[in-house]
């Protein structure tokens, strides 16, 4: 850090005295009522998920088979699989599972996305074309059949399934960082023109510390609205790929490989509790997520309220 | 015009071949051929087959290979259908356009609708369940949706078939069979539409909101029009003619198959081929697939931005 002038500080203090941005953002949002109830309902998700199995008397992988295919009951609220484990539990484990692939995957793609698109903005010309063309055929490589073939070929590298997880996260930033990084070079083009910059040319600053601390930081509103909506879709991809047989594997639960039992006839049509509530699991933490994102975005931009 | 379409032009063939490049890579970065997994070949066997297929060359060769070949239209075998790739696809691909084609249709017509319906009566009740509907659409899981459908219309209601593209032993032909075609299509061709038609609806809306509240529109009010012909040739035009840029991003959409629904109603698609085609290793007909699809998005892309310019001068003064 630079040694700050305390008579400019001092000065700024004085001036500024409305609220930050981020305070007025939130009491906009506060007002909305759909966002605030999203909010609440992920607020919820999570602590069912990472501290709900805690008070489950039952055991996550003890299997039973005296006790296999209940219907929900007193004893299990959800009722019970296969091979009479508890489908409550196992949802909540699954819960944690998928919700942290929603946000790893988000944050390596914000990561590896903001960071190459404020390069690309930033130096313009060789690395600039290298690293948009790149996005181009990613982004041309239709998302679904893209994973498909990178979980083959992760597949013939016989990774053990308890990392497979960890390679979801990885191949969901892979497929999501082209779309962000072109986002944030569209900023930081823009921002490169504002007087603040010249400033920063002024100042001598170094090109690092241009790009980490004065246009990166710029683009934050904007990231944080998509990185929001990038954890939905990253839930759904990662749903969709285990549900396939893709993604995480069992004994890991996760909702898309619950909802594997639909695939069995006899567990589709007979014993619904076992692909239901993992669906409406996922169904119904993407949909908060999309309302609490599109909140935000009003409550960040006003104007560009509809 | 002339310029920025012709640059368009030159950037889109330099996507084409990097996109050619990095899946064939994908492929060859793939451990072992199906040379290699046949225990029964000797080594010797194993090594004249290679050499006659030109494994053994180094990658950069072979990708020049293939390109070649591919460029003839030749996109090798399936190795589990014993089929030539192109014409394995070709007999699978059009079950999958007519579902997507219908679906298109549908989306397009009801999105435009409801889009452009509730954001003239913005706020109102119309325009809140349009909302509440379009967050919904746009956050189902397609195989959760497709099995709440089966569940609810195929298995508890009976009203409909829970899968196939024909009843199964059927060999009617004519009408009846177009008729029966068109039943097992209802369930594919609704959840189609209900997965894509969220953000449509939500674009028309944006758009028409935006156009209402531009200036012209005020004026055109002002000169005492009628509310009906302010909105449908004041505003609509305005507001729909971005739009069709989109339409040219539906092109690979067309044809790329829907992979999880195929999957979960039997219908025997490009899609199914697809899912099938990763899990039995089958790499030609994945790799020339996938090498369609993309072309079809870069040629898609490629349309919509010469259709926006078009449309939209100030896009080629850049």
């Amino acid at each position: 850090m630079d040694t700050p002038n305390p008579i400019v500080n001092k000065q700024v203090k004085t001036v500024v005295k409305s609220p930050s941005i981020w305070k007025q953002t939130f009491r906009r949002l506060k007002k909305n009522k759909l966002a605030m109830i999203s909010l609440f309902f992920l607020l919820f998700m999570f602590l069912l998920s990472f501290i709900g199995p805690y008070f489950s008397p039952y055991i996550l992988d003890r299997t039973n088979v005296a006790n296999m295919n209940q219907p929900p009951s007193a004893a299990h609220w959800l009722g019970t699989d296969n091979y009479g484990r508890d489908v409550l539990t196992r949802l909540m484990m699954a819960g944690q599972i998928s919700l942290t692939i929603g946000i790893a995957a988000m944050v390596l793609s914000v990561m590896i996305g903001s960071l190459l698109g404020a390069i690309s903005g930033f130096y313009r010309g060789v690395v600039d074309m290298v690293i948009m063309r790149v996005a181009d055929i990613l982004m041309s490589i239709p998302g679904l059949p893209l994973l498909l073939i990178l979980a083959a070929i992760l597949s013939e590298w016989k990774v053990p399934a308890e990392y497979r997880l960890y390679i979801i996260m990885i191949m969901l930033s892979f497929v999501g960082w082209p779309g962000l990084a072109r986002l944030v070079r569209g900023q930081i083009l823009s921002l490169k023109e504002q007087p603040f910059m010249q400033a920063t040319e002024v100042l001598g600053l170094s090109d690092r510390r241009k790009i980490l601390h004065h246009l990166i930081p710029n683009t934050v509103p904007l990231l944080l609205v998509v990185a929001t909506l990038n954890v939905a879709g990253s839930i759904l991809s990662e749903s969709a790929l285990s549900f396939l047989g893709l993604g995480v594997v069992p004994p890991t639960p996760s909702w898309g490989n619950m909802m594997d039992a639909a695939n069995n006839f006899m567990d589709f049509r007979k014993r619904p509790w076992l692909w239901i509530p993992p669906g409406t699991a996922i169904f119904l933490t993407v949909v908060s997520i999309n309302l609490l994102g599109d909140g935000l975005r009003d409550a960040l931009d006003p104007k560009m309220r509809r | 015009m002339k310029q920025y379409v012709l640059q368009r032009f030159l950037q889109m063939i330099v996507i084409l071949f990097g996109t050619s490049f990095i899946i064939f890579f994908l492929f060859a970065m793939l451990p072992g051929d199906y040379i290699d997994s046949n225990i029964s070949l000797t080594p010797q066997r194993a090594q004249e087959l290679k050499a006659l297929y030109g494994l053994d060359q180094p990658v950069l060769q072979r990708y020049f290979t293939w390109l070649g070949n591919a460029l003839h239209g030749d996109f090798g075998y399936s190795l589990k259908h014993q089929e030539k790739v192109l014409s394995l696809l070709n007999k699978y691909v059009w079950n999958s356009f007519f579902v997507a084609i219908f679906a298109l249709v549908l989306t397009w017509s009801i999105a435009l609708v409801s889009g452009v319906i509730s954001a003239i009566k913005q706020y109102s009740w119309f325009d809140g369940f349009v909302t509440f509907f379009v967050f919904a659409a746009m956050s189902f899981p397609s195989f959760f949706i497709s099995l709440l459908f089966i569940k609810w219309f195929g298995v508890d209601l009976q009203i409909l078939p829970i899968g196939g593209m024909i009843d199964t032993g059927s060999d009617s032909t004519g009408l009846a069979h177009l008729l029966e075609v068109g039943k097992h299509m209802i369930l594919p061709v609704t959840i189609l539409t209900l997965l894509s038609i969220g953000s449509l609806t939500r674009y028309f809306r944006t758009g028409m909101l935006e156009v209402i509240r531009q200036d012209y529109i005020r004026t055109a009010r002002a000169k005492g029009l009628k509310e009906r012909v302010v909105i449908f040739k004041h505003a609509l035009k305005n507001a729909i003619l971005p739009a069709i840029t989109l339409l040219a991003f539906e092109l690979p959409g067309l044809f790329s198959g829907a992979i999880i629904m195929e999957q979960i109603f039997n219908w025997p698609g490009v899609g199914r081929i697809q899912l099938e085609s990763v899990s039995f290793r089958d790499y030609p007909v994945l790799m020339a697939f996938t090498m369609f699809l993309s072309c079809l998005t870069i040629i898609g892309n490629f349309l919509a931005d010469v259709t926006y310019a078009a449309v939209d001068p100030r896009i080629r003064l850049k």
